[in-house]
Parts: C-alpha cells; structure tokens; sequence
C-alpha cells in the first residue's frame, strides 16, 4: 500500500466502526447481535464469521463488477453471499461443532443481513479492489466491535464471567443472559451511542 | 399424523418459541414496521401468507429434488434463491391481476425478501425433517406469532410516541427496553408444552 493513500483507507475503516457503525448506527442485521450475544466467546466468533464474510464478498463482487449486468445484480450478489456463508457454514461446522450447535442457525441466516448486501451494492460495485477491501473491514470490524461489548456487558452481568472464566463472585443478574437481557442491554447501548454522538457533534468534532 | 400434533406445532412456534421474543429473528422488519397498527397489521397479514407458501415449496423442493441428488449442502443458496423468487413473481402477478391489493400491500412484499425468519423457517423445517403438513403448521404458527408480536409492539409504540422520552433514548433504543418487557412476558410461556 502506497504511503500518501494510507488515510484513506483508515478513513474507510473508521466509518464502518464509528459513523456508520452497523448495529448501533444504522440498526441493521439485529437478530445476531441479540440472538449470539449472551456469552463473549459467540459474539466474537459471529462477528469475525461476518468479517470473513463481508470483506470477501466485497472483495468478490469488485473484481466481477464489470461481468455483472446491472439488471440481474441483486440475484447475482445474493448468489455471492450465500456461497460465502455456505463456506463459513461448513468451515464452522468442521473447526467449531461445538458452538455450532448453539448458532449454527445463525450463521447460515448471514445471507439475509442488509448490511452485506447494502454494502456490496453500495461500495464495491462501484469501486476497486483494494478500496472494496477495506470497506469490507471497517464493517465487518464495526459489527464485530459491536457484537463484543454487547456480549462483553451480558456475560460479565449475566453470568459473572469473561469468556468461560468466572471473574465476579457474586450473585449474577440472571435477567442479563435471557432473551429479553439482549433487548436491555442493546436498547441501553444505542442510546449511549447516541448519547456520544450528540455529545461530539456539540463539540464541533 | 394426529391432530393434537399439529396445534401443539402451532402453540409452540406462536408463543413458546416467538421468533421475535425467543429466537430474535426478524427484528430489522420488526422494528421497521411497528411504528403504525396501520402498516404493522397489513405486514402481518402478507407476511404470514408467503411463510406458508414459501415453506411449502422449499420443503418440495428440498424433499423432491436436493435430498435424491444429495446436494443438502447447497440449502442456503437454494432457498434464498426459492424464496426471492417467489417473492418477486407474486409481486409482479399480484400487480398484474389485483392491483388495489397491490397498493395495500405491495410495499411489504419487497421487505420480506429481506427478512431472516422467511428463510429460517425452510432452514429449520430442513435441519428438523419435518413431514409436509408439520412444515405447513410451523409456519403458520410462526406467522402468527410475527403477527402477535408486531401488533403488541404496534400499539405500544403509537403510545410512546406521546411519552417523555430522554433525547438519547428517542425512537429505536426505547424500542428495544420496551421489547425486553415484552420478551420477559413471553418468557412465562416457556414450559407451556414439552415437545
């Protein structure tokens, strides 16, 4: 990577992580961020599944861009994911059977995220390689930063541990690791998302 | 294939395991068209009536075509390729033949393609092996209980929109606290019936 090109795609990062950040900005692709968040170890590994995912499908879709007729794109890059997350599928299902099991469903219901196919549409159709990249990785990085403090917040509250390790001795908040803990701890972060951002912009920043 | 099979089907895909509440799928939709009884009831209605149909064919399909050849793998793609085209072949055919239906309810139909409960329905039915008429029921009871949860959610968000809200707090991340209760609610159902 050329040196005078480096902001650019650190621009290009920061954007998917901050402005547009997937679930707290744009309040896309929910079901996972709720549905896998009850413990670290899964928020972590949903999200670097759809980093794989979304940086692939970026890459793929900007070196085909030429071939695709505008007409049958959408068909065409539904085609790409769900080849992309059939390979994630599988890969999970080899590597990892065991938390598989718990979000297997998940996983393969990446296809449906808005925010992939909003991206492949709206970036890498139109741009290069390499930019399409690092777009790529900034969302992907921004849902998985998302995907961990979420799951960072219900694990430590819900269960009084950090990644399998049981760190507070104490009686946890069982509320925090059921269903309805996910829509708590969620509805409070957007809010203090917002509540930064206003904060910021006040600032002049 | 007795009876009692089925409505326990039903029950438990509607209440016990809402896809909403307990399983979190379809929230993006969820969340989109709650804001007005209006839309969130019109949603509903056609959202229930692709379920069932694209629950059917992709169990056709998956049954008649993909386990003879042995190609169970490629589930995904075919059906999300199922279910997005029948999606936009009943948009076009309903514009065509009835299009004051279409005025109503057109605009849903190109949202649903875009939800994940219409494509993990034929997923579960799939991993569950699931005869016909039991695909046919789960469906049916997780279209009502979207439809549920959208017009519980519907009429409580007309009701916030009137609430003193904490600016940070305004529109979606409310939302999200008072799905929470509801899921805390729907919680109770859990142990109704033992599958």
């Amino acid at each position: 990577m050329a040196q005078t090109e480096a902001p650019k795609y650190f621009d290009l990062i920061k954007n998917g992580i901050f402005k547009e950040n997937t679930i707290f900005r744009l309040a896309l692709s929910l079901c996972p961020s709720i549905a896998v968040t009850n413990n670290l170890r899964n928020g972590v590994l949903m999200g670097t599944a759809v980093l794989f995912v979304q940086v692939m499908v970026n890459i793929t879709i900007s070196l085909m861009r030429d071939f695709i007729h505008p007409r049958i794109r959408l068909p065409i890059f539904m085609l790409v994911i769900s080849g992309w997350v059939t390979v994630t599928d599988m890969t999970m299902a080899a590597f990892a059977p065991e938390a598989y099991k718990q979000m297997g469903l998940y996983i393969q219901l990446i296809v449906a995220f808005a925010s992939i196919l909003a991206r492949a549409e709206m970036f890498a159709s139109k741009n290069t390689f390499v930019p399409s990249m690092f777009d790529g990785i900034g969302m992907g990085l921004g849902f998985l930063f998302a995907l961990t403090i979420i799951s960072f917040f219900r694990e430590l509250l819900g269960k009084g541990s950090l990644w399998g390790l049981q760190i507070i001795d104490a009686k946890p908040l069982l509320i925090m690791i059921l269903p309805a803990g996910g829509f708590f701890a969620v509805g409070i972060l957007m809010g203090f998302f917002n509540w930064l951002s206003v904060k910021y912009e006040k600032k002049g920043l | 294939m007795e009876f009692s099979k089925i409505f326990e089907l039903i029950v438990a895909a509607s209440l016990i395991n809402n896809f909403v509440f307990t399983r979190f799928l379809g929230l993006c939709i969820f969340f989109g068209v709650s804001k007005k009884m209006e839309t969130a009831v019109g949603m509903s209605i056609t959202f229930t009536a692709v379920m069932m149909i694209s629950a059917a064919l992709s169990w056709l399909i998956f049954t008649f075509v993909m386990v003879p050849l042995d190609i169970t793998f490629l589930k995904i793609i075919v059906f999300i390729g199922v279910v997005a085209g029948f999606v936009q072949a009943s948009d076009t055919v309903m514009r065509k033949i009835s299009p004051g239906l279409y005025y109503k309810l057109g605009i849903y139909l190109a949202l649903i393609s875009t939800n994940c409960i219409i494509l993990a329905v034929p997923l579960i039915n799939a991993g569950e092996r699931y005869s016909f008429i039991e695909s046919l029921a789960f469906a049916l009871g997780s279209g009502l209980g979207f439809a549920l949860a959208l017009v519980i959610m519907a009429s409580i968000r007309e009701k916030l929109e009137l609430a003193d809200v904490p600016a940070a707090f305004k529109g979606l991340p409310i939302a999200f606290i008072a799905t929470g209760l509801i899921a805390l609610a729907f919680a109770g159902f859990s142990g109704l019936i033992k599958l």
